[in-house]
């Protein structure tokens, strides 16, 4: 059986270290932080301008000076610290993140990454996926692996316009995980429970190897 | 030097023209100056360029400005909550330039240091590196990003006193620090105004230097995603 989006965000928080600032993109990734692992202690940035962000307020702690990068109503933690968005992305661009997990539109077997645009549709912006994915030490992407169409998200080149050239280290889909040695190659690490290696193949443009 | 105002009026007296460039601060409607916005619609200055990192909602924030047709070009790095943006976009009435979130605060740091370029990874590889200067430094590939500076800053900050010092308070500082060094003339809206002396100097976020004009005003602090947890 496939992953469901919970069973992928919870496969992504194995990622998660001890120690490790973390960036989490909008979608899936948020729900990376309902499954950080017992005894992992992590602090959250938020880019527009927080470390150690903490979880939805309650009602009547809402504070509109309190917002994350989705825009949501959040709340603070001991350890949480303000700054400006030069000092946010002075951590991100300066690679201070230890980690960012984000979503994706399309990622090529040498870990170019698609994620901000359709030509034809309204664009909304990169707004900072761009700096992440060029500054984060490590970039892990959670995405299901086949489009609403029935396309394979993992190409042998990116068709979209990207976000970053050979800047993905691992990719989390509904059917496994897949490492990529970034400008080289990708290859099969982990099949989600009941899917098979011939499934994967089919459903899987990209070129990988298989190291189960 | 008198850098108090009464309101968020007369603090722009004089210094809209139209064709101008506007820097704003906030990230979506959190730390947006609310008032001096509504000046800006009240005065019908039109054929302006803002430099802001999004542009408001339908009806509130930099919305409003497109509403009364007063923004010809915009730069930014997300515009996604906005069905009025995305008419006049599309229909051609909007010029929209778009950056990469760290290269636009970066880019407003820069211009108010006086620094006029950067080399920058954000953005190697795609659109947003065609036409721009590439250079390897220690084998990695970079490009050349520029200062940005505007006629005109305005900013939003919790308080401020007379000789235009600044404190911000949690998510609502974001752009409004860098944007205050970046404009020729920047004027502060606060939600208050306190006796100079009164803030603690090493908790200070923006010094006067960079402020000329201040006033108090209201603000109605509108939440974009209002997003709770339940007690259990």
């Amino acid at each position: 059986m496939a992953w469901d989006r919970d069973q992928m965000a919870a496969r992504a928080a194995q990622e998660l270290k001890d120690g490790f600032y973390v960036n989490l993109g909008i979608g899936i990734p948020t729900l990376v932080a309902n499954y950080i692992p017992e005894g992992v202690d992590v602090t959250l940035q938020s880019e527009n301008g927080m470390l150690g962000m903490g979880p939805f307020p309650y009602d009547d702690e809402v504070d509109p000076d309190l917002i994350n990068a989705g825009k949501q109503t959040i709340s603070e933690l001991d350890r949480s610290s303000y700054f400006s968005s030069a000092d946010s992305f002075a951590m991100i661009r300066g690679g201070h993140i230890d980690l960012s997990i984000l979503g994706a539109m399309e990622v090529s077997e040498k870990g170019d990454l698609a994620n901000w645009m359709v030509p034809g549709k309204m664009v909304k912006g990169m707004g900072g996926a761009m700096d992440l994915v060029a500054g984060v030490k490590r970039v892990v992407i959670v995405m299901d692996h086949a489009s609403k169409a029935g396309e394979s998200k993992l190409l042998h080149q990116c068709s979209l316009p990207l976000t970053g050239k050979e800047v993905v280290d691992l990719v989390i889909t509904n059917l496994g995980v897949f490492e990529v040695e970034r400008g080289k190659g990708m290859k099969l690490i982990e099949l989600a429970p009941d899917v098979t290696l011939d499934e994967v193949k089919a459903q899987t443009e990209a070129k990988f190897e298989v190291a189960l | 030097m008198e850098k108090r105002y009464q309101d968020a009026a007369s603090a722009l007296d004089g210094l809209l023209f139209d064709g101008m460039t506007i820097m704003a601060g906030g990230f979506g409607l959190c730390g947006i100056p609310e008032n001096l916005i509504a000046a800006i619609r009240d005065s019908g200055v039109k054929n302006l360029t803002f430099i802001s990192n999004n542009c408001g909602v339908d009806g509130f924030g930099l919305g409003v400005l497109l509403e009364t047709r007063q923004i010809a070009r915009m730069v930014s790095s997300y515009v996604g909550e906005n069905k009025e943006f995305e008419r006049q976009f599309l229909s051609g009435e909007l010029e929209l330039e778009f950056n990469p979130q760290g290269t636009l605060a970066e880019r407003i740091r820069a211009g108010g240091a006086g620094i006029p370029g950067f080399y920058t990874k954000t953005g190697v590889g795609t659109v947003i590196a065609e036409g721009k200067e590439h250079k390897v430094f220690n084998g990695e590939t970079y490009i050349l990003e520029t200062g940005l500076v505007a006629d005109l800053s305005i900013v939003k900050a919790w308080k401020g006193d007379t000789q235009g010092n600044l404190v911000y308070r949690k998510t609502s500082r974001n752009f409004n620090p860098m944007m205050a060094t970046a404009g020729k003339v920047t004027v502060a809206e606060v939600e208050e105004i306190v006796p100079t002396g009164s803030l603690d100097p090493d908790h200070i976020h923006t010094p006067g230097i960079f402020v000329q004009r201040i006033f108090a005003g209201v603000q109605e602090k509108r939440i974009e995603k209002r997003t709770v947890r339940e007690r259990v």
